[in-house]
């Protein structure tokens, strides 16, 4: 899955960075202290862009190289934001039988941003989820929690339509 | 030592207890095929090419990280560990972009050998030949092409443990996995030095230097250039290896012999250029000693290491010497003195090293290198590996050429020109100066014995005209990290520090010719090549830098006194402080 680098101008806050030092300095001297930190930097941000990464490197100690890697390893972490309108299709194996990678790609068509990034207006982000557990709705595609289920890849630009406006 | 026996392929050996499956082989005689093990800093059993059959066992073990026991039989060679490997090879080749006829590695390539090896005619798996290049080239000195990757993770293991960059990883996961650094930027993006070390241990084609011969070739066509070459001591002692000689072997005469031949109308010695650094960065060292400067001063030959400190360890920019390297000396000089006594305009000098290193790659388009007219120092840079390179395809037979000599105008030198090649080097011929100068008598004993070895970081002090001259040599950037904390934190006081960029110094550097991991593994290539050097320096009648006859006379004819207006100004150099997030920081801006 392509959790590539984001389009979007990052927009922390010096409130953010000091909340962020200081849950570093109280932790990093514990061993395996790199995953909570990666933890508490996504809370505080919603995501873990380069400037947050840079930071982390910096106040640990612990090359950034080392620490993008642990980024992109686990799926829990994001390297870009959520959209004001979060579209999420599933690719659990369900939906996937039944075609959500066409609907995906629809999507990714439609938007004009890969699955797991962010369009650079910050308008829309695409995720592409596990199963979320509306199996008998197979293929499934969430925008901001609304459920829409047995897609097809040809409801996919009129659904995306009201959110456009 | 607790000693552990154990049979071989039924070869009885008695190994030190923890040793590996992989060092009972070896001590047997016997190659285990190996793609990820690098000895002390990759034994992660990723690739599986070494899996054996031992006994107690379930099934195959990873003779690179499987301790040995006592009474343990070892079966290498068994049809199960054939077949896995052969498996594996072909699993690896399914994902591996193959181009061999054209791979800058072909006959070199460990995965290449292995393949001809285990009999693997075709691939069954995936679809190799749709495999596109990934090219990344964003730096002056190396390209990564990721569709030969096998993830061995050799490159990031020298880059993380041995020079403490780490700038190279892995990123994402399962098939996604890829090498690249942060955010999948270039390395000239995130704080590479340049070094090259992760291409002297890459067993493909995945990493290789940029190829600057055709620059060379092309200057040598052309009837207008003056084209001049000069070699670096670390050259001579392992150029040899790529035309089947032992390793450790100083082919200095058979190396100019083959130059001439390339037909550069001047054939010198970096070594000369040595000799001049430690007639500029002695009088420095004695200046800054006398009259209370910045201390300790800190050598500046090695590119790899200037940017390490520029980028890593800005603190210490004053500490550093204001002299270039040799190879930018020799190139000033080159374009100003040579020029001169042999009445060429400069513009008209194409100057070319042969470097055992891919920073000088970089060093000579840094700014404050160019001395004569805007002139860069340099026109071109190439490794042993390329010079290797350009002499097969002249049809040059190595092994048949004489003995020749370098060109006297720039090629006298002296023993401690030559040792500039090994970790302690520099520091030795500096003493060997600085002493003399010091003291105004003449050194009873050349040989500074406690500056020399592959130890990571030395330390001597020695009593000069009534002072404690305290000096330090750290090489590989790891070890210069530990040292420059050691002093930030007060633990340690010198006066002078060598610091080289490549472990064990220029010897091992990242241009030099490429050992396979079973070679690597087991021979100590930094003190074989290091002998060499040692060896031509002893049997040296000058060993001392100020009195070799060349130093008298450019000093006495041209730049006057060592630290003169006319030295500082060809000679020397600046530095600044530079960004390790520098791609990050452009987009800032």
């Amino acid at each position: 899955m392509p959790n590539t680098k984001t389009k979007v101008a990052f927009k922390g806050t010096p409130e953010q960075e000091a909340e962020l030092k200081k849950f570093i300095a109280e932790i990093k001297h514990e061993k395996g202290a790199t995953m909570p930190i990666l933890q508490k930097a996504q809370e505080i941000y919603g995501y873990l862009p380069e400037e947050v990464q840079v930071i982390i490197a910096e106040e640990t100690g612990i090359p950034l190289t080392e620490i993008y890697g642990i980024a992109t390893f686990y799926a829990q972490f994001a390297l870009n934001p959520k959209g004001e309108t979060q579209i999420s299709v599933c690719l659990g194996t369900a939906c996937y039988v039944k075609g959500s990678g066409d609907v995906l790609q629809k999507v990714v068509d439609t938007i004009g941003c890969e699955a797991g990034s962010i369009t650079s207006d910050g308008k829309f982000s695409i995720d592409a989820t596990r199963c979320i557990g509306a199996c008998g709705l197979a293929p499934v595609m969430t925008v901001n929690g609304e459920v829409y289920g047995r897609m097809t890849p040809a409801m996919v630009p009129e659904i995306l339509k009201q959110y456009m406006e | 030592m607790d000693m552990v026996n154990v049979k071989v392929n039924g070869i009885p050996v008695s190994v030190p207890a923890g040793s590996t499956v992989l060092e009972a082989a070896n001590a047997a005689g016997v190659d285990i095929p190996t793609l990820c093990y690098m000895k002390e800093i990759n034994a992660i059993g990723a690739c599986r090419m070494c899996v054996t059959e031992v006994t107690g066992a379930r099934g195959l073990v990873a003779a690179c990280v499987y301790p040995v026991a006592e009474g343990m039989e070892i079966n290498t060679n068994s049809k199960k560990a054939y077949d896995a490997r052969k498996r594996t090879l072909e699993l690896i080749l399914s994902n591996h972009r193959m181009e061999c006829t054209t791979c800058a590695r072909s006959h070199n390539c460990e995965l290449q050998k292995l393949a001809n090896e285990y009999g693997v005619k075709e691939v069954r798996f995936g679809d190799p030949g749709s495999l596109q290049p990934q090219i990344e080239c964003s730096t002056a000195h190396l390209i990564r092409d990721n569709s030969k990757c096998v993830l061995c993770r050799r490159c990031m293991a020298v880059c993380n443990h041995l020079q403490s960059v780490a700038v190279i990883g892995a990123s994402e996961r399962g098939f996604a996995t890829h090498i690249g650094s942060p955010f999948d930027r270039g390395l000239g993006e995130v704080g590479c030095i340049s070094c090259g070390q992760c291409i002297a241990v890459c067993p493909t084609g995945a990493l290789t230097e940029v190829d600057d011969t055709d620059k060379v070739w092309a200057a040598l066509a052309d009837p207008t250039k003056h084209v001049v070459v000069g070699t670096a001591p670390a050259v001579r002692a392992a150029l040899g290896e790529e035309f089947g000689e032992k390793i450790g072997t100083n082919v200095e005469g058979k190396m100019v012999a083959a130059l001439r031949r390339l037909g550069f109308d001047g054939v010198f010695d970096v070594n000369a250029g040595a000799d001049l650094t430690i007639m500029e960065e002695a009088n420095e060292l004695v200046e800054r000693v006398k009259n209370g400067g910045v201390l300790p001063m800190i050598t500046s030959c090695s590119p790899g290491w200037v940017r390490f400190c520029e980028q890593y360890f800005p603190e210490f920019i004053p500490n550093l010497s204001t002299c270039k390297s040799p190879q930018q000396m020799f190139g000033a000089m080159m374009k100003s003195y040579y020029a001169k006594q042999a009445g060429i305009d400069p513009k008209d000098i194409f100057v070319v090293t042969a470097m055992p290193c891919t920073a000088k790659k970089y060093e000579i388009r840094r700014p404050d290198e160019a001395s004569v007219d805007g002139l860069w120092d340099i026109d071109a840079t190439i490794t042993t590996r390329e010079l290797a390179k350009m002499i097969r395809k002249a049809g040059i037979k190595f092994e048949r050429l004489p003995d020749e000599k370098f060109d006297p105008a720039f090629g006298d030198f002296t023993g401690a020109g030559v040792i500039f090649g090994a970790t302690g080097g520099v520091m030795e011929a500096a003493l060997r100066t600085a002493v003399e100068t010091l003291t105004g008598e003449e050194l009873k004993k050349l040989d500074f014995t406690e500056v020399r070895g592959v130890a990571g970081i030395k330390e001597a002090s020695y009593e000069v005209a009534g002072m404690t001259v305290k000096v330090a040599v750290a090489s590989g950037m790891a070890n210069a990290k530990e040292l420059l904390e050691r002093v930030k934190r007060g633990e340690a006081t010198y006066h002078f520090i060598e610091i080289m960029g490549c472990p064990g110094g220029c010897v091992n550097g990242g241009g030099q010719p490429i050992q396979p991991g079973n070679v690597r593994n087991f021979v100590d290539l930094r003190a074989e090549r290091a002998k060499a050097l040692y060896a031509q320096d002893a049997a040296m009648p000058i060993r001392k830098s100020h009195e070799s006859p060349l130093m008298k006379k450019v000093y006495a004819e041209y730049l006057g006194k060592p630290g003169s207006h006319l030295a500082h100004e060809l000679l020397h150099t600046s530095y600044a402080k530079r960004s390790r997030y520098p791609g990050l920081e452009a987009e800032k801006a």
